[in-house]
């Protein structure tokens, strides 16, 4: 309905559509043989940054869920201080915080900054993910393992996360998904991924609907192919 | 090997422990029976740190327990504990699940610490579930998994913490054999937490009987069940023995 309207409000403007153009923007063939096209190679650069990216949240995520379970009264209130700064700054602020304040301070180049800036923001609510997933785990097993010896260290790492796996994957793919999208936001800084790319064909070649809408179809498949790809790891971790 | 003099304990301001005086030597075998509140398991959990007390001094094996002690590690390497819900854990097989204390904690090689596992498994008669995860089991089964579990650590104390109060009638017989047979192999010291007064009468050396947070009585099994000097330990064995 609303595909078939936005159509045919785009021919009652009188809107050139020109799909034939799109396809050479994700490869070409040619004499001079196979070549990747500019959103093909956008798709990589994507990737690219989520992953770097993500790689960062985690770890960050995993250090301060830690700290804020922790009984380190200071790793406590470091841990809730990042947090709440984090997560009550729109990501935008925080891009141009990192780019143009962190950037020049630490010498970081745009595609740095926007790494940074991404894992930092989705640390703060990865952490909440690792936090809410160890809490699942029943006190028992705190107290089934600490009265064999074991250190909080090993508690965590034999005991308590193979069993929060299972709680954290839903929501981690959710945050991961989120991560793609949110990826976007880094062409405000010019960094040449996805979305970049798509304004830059759009700006030499005028045709907004048709990019936007290649633009659109090729989060949704990245997206989807993670969903699907982490459903069947979440099976092997379902309990039987 | 256990020592509390004056120990205190609160909850905000709920006092579950009041004054407690107690002792358990070298390979006596204890019955602490009680009420539900009574403070019996808040007691037991002091003696491996689960619960810290907040007044009075507590020595177990020779190392003190308090709040933030670094000895704590090494005080439950020598304290085994067998607890009401089990505490097994579910994604590790049953063998993992007696292996891993052994092996990570006291750094024993793989095969040492499955060979003995699987001794324990034969002394609490499932060596053939070694290889399933513990929802597999059922309750009995999976109580003496714990026991086994315990067991492997070959700690010198052992406290249990109302093992058969979370089992169906039909299991509580097979988990109290086994723990009547480890109380029969002697040398191990046992504290129990427990209302099952037949296993008291065959095994204890001594009864703790615990009211309110405060130890009531303290006698040989035989007085204990016979004659109770206290009222409310009367009462008591009048309501769980009447059945």
């Amino acid at each position: 309905m609303i595909i078939m309207s936005a159509y045919n409000g785009a021919q009652a403007m009188g809107y050139n559509w020109q799909w034939y153009r799109v396809p050479k923007y994700f490869y070409t063939l040619t004499d001079e043989g196979f070549q990747w096209g500019e959103i093909a190679i956008g798709i990589v650069k994507t990737i690219e940054i989520s992953s770097l990216a993500f790689l960062l949240a985690v770890l960050l995520g995993i250090t301060v869920a830690l700290l804020r379970l922790s009984t380190l009264l200071v790793g406590r209130a470091l841990a809730i201080g990042f947090l709440e700064i984090v997560r009550n700054t729109p990501l935008l602020v925080l891009l141009y915080l990192f780019y143009y304040v962190l950037g020049p301070i630490f010498d970081l180049d745009r595609y740095a900054a926007s790494v940074l800036c991404l894992g930092v923001y989705h640390g703060a609510m990865v952490s909440e993910i690792f936090r809410a997933g160890i809490n699942a785990v029943p006190t028992g097993q705190w107290e089934g393992a600490e009265s064999i010896g074991m250190s909080t260290p090993q508690v965590y790492r034999f005991i308590i996360l193979p069993q929060s796996v299972r709680f954290m994957l839903p929501p981690l793919t959710g945050e991961a998904v989120n991560m793609i999208k949110s990826s976007a936001i880094v062409s405000v800084v010019a960094v040449a991924e996805l979305t970049t790319i798509g304004r830059n064909i759009i700006s030499d070649t005028y045709m907004s609907f048709e990019i936007w809408f290649t633009i659109a179809v090729v989060y949704l498949v990245v997206t989807l192919i993670l969903s699907i790809g982490i459903s069947f790891v979440e099976r092997r971790y379902a309990v039987s | 090997m256990i020592e509390a003099s004056n120990l205190d304990k609160f909850y905000g301001k709920f006092q579950a422990l009041k004054n407690i005086n107690f002792s358990v030597a070298q390979g006596e075998r204890v019955v602490i029976c009680g009420p539900s509140g009574s403070g019996k398991s808040t007691l037991i959990r002091c003696f491996n740190g689960l619960e810290n007390h907040n007044a009075g001094k507590l020595v177990v094996d020779g190392i003190e327990v308090y709040e933030g002690s670094r000895d704590i590690r090494k005080l439950r390497q020598e304290v085994g504990m067998v607890f009401q819900q089990f505490n097994l854990f579910p994604h590790l097989t049953v063998l993992e699940n007696l292996t891993i204390g052994p092996i990570r904690v006291r750094k024993k090689s793989q095969q040492e610490a499955e060979a003995n596992a699987r001794t324990y498994l034969e002394r609490v008669h499932i060596p053939e579930q070694a290889d399933k995860y513990p929802s597999q089991l059922s309750g009995g089964q999976q109580q003496r998994v714990a026991i086994a579990r315990s067991l492997c650590m070959e700690t010198r104390i052992m406290l249990f913490d109302e093992p058969t109060s979370a089992l169906d009638p039909e299991m509580i017989n097979e988990v109290l054999e086994v723990m009547v047979d480890l109380a029969e192999g002697g040398g191990m010291t046992m504290v129990c937490v427990t209302h099952e007064m037949g296993f008291a009468r065959k095994v204890a050396d001594k009864m703790v009987f615990m009211d309110e947070g405060e130890i009531i009585e303290t006698a040989p099994p035989e007085r204990f069940f016979t004659a109770p000097e206290t009222e409310r330990c009367q009462e008591f064995l009048q309501q769980i023995l009447v059945h």
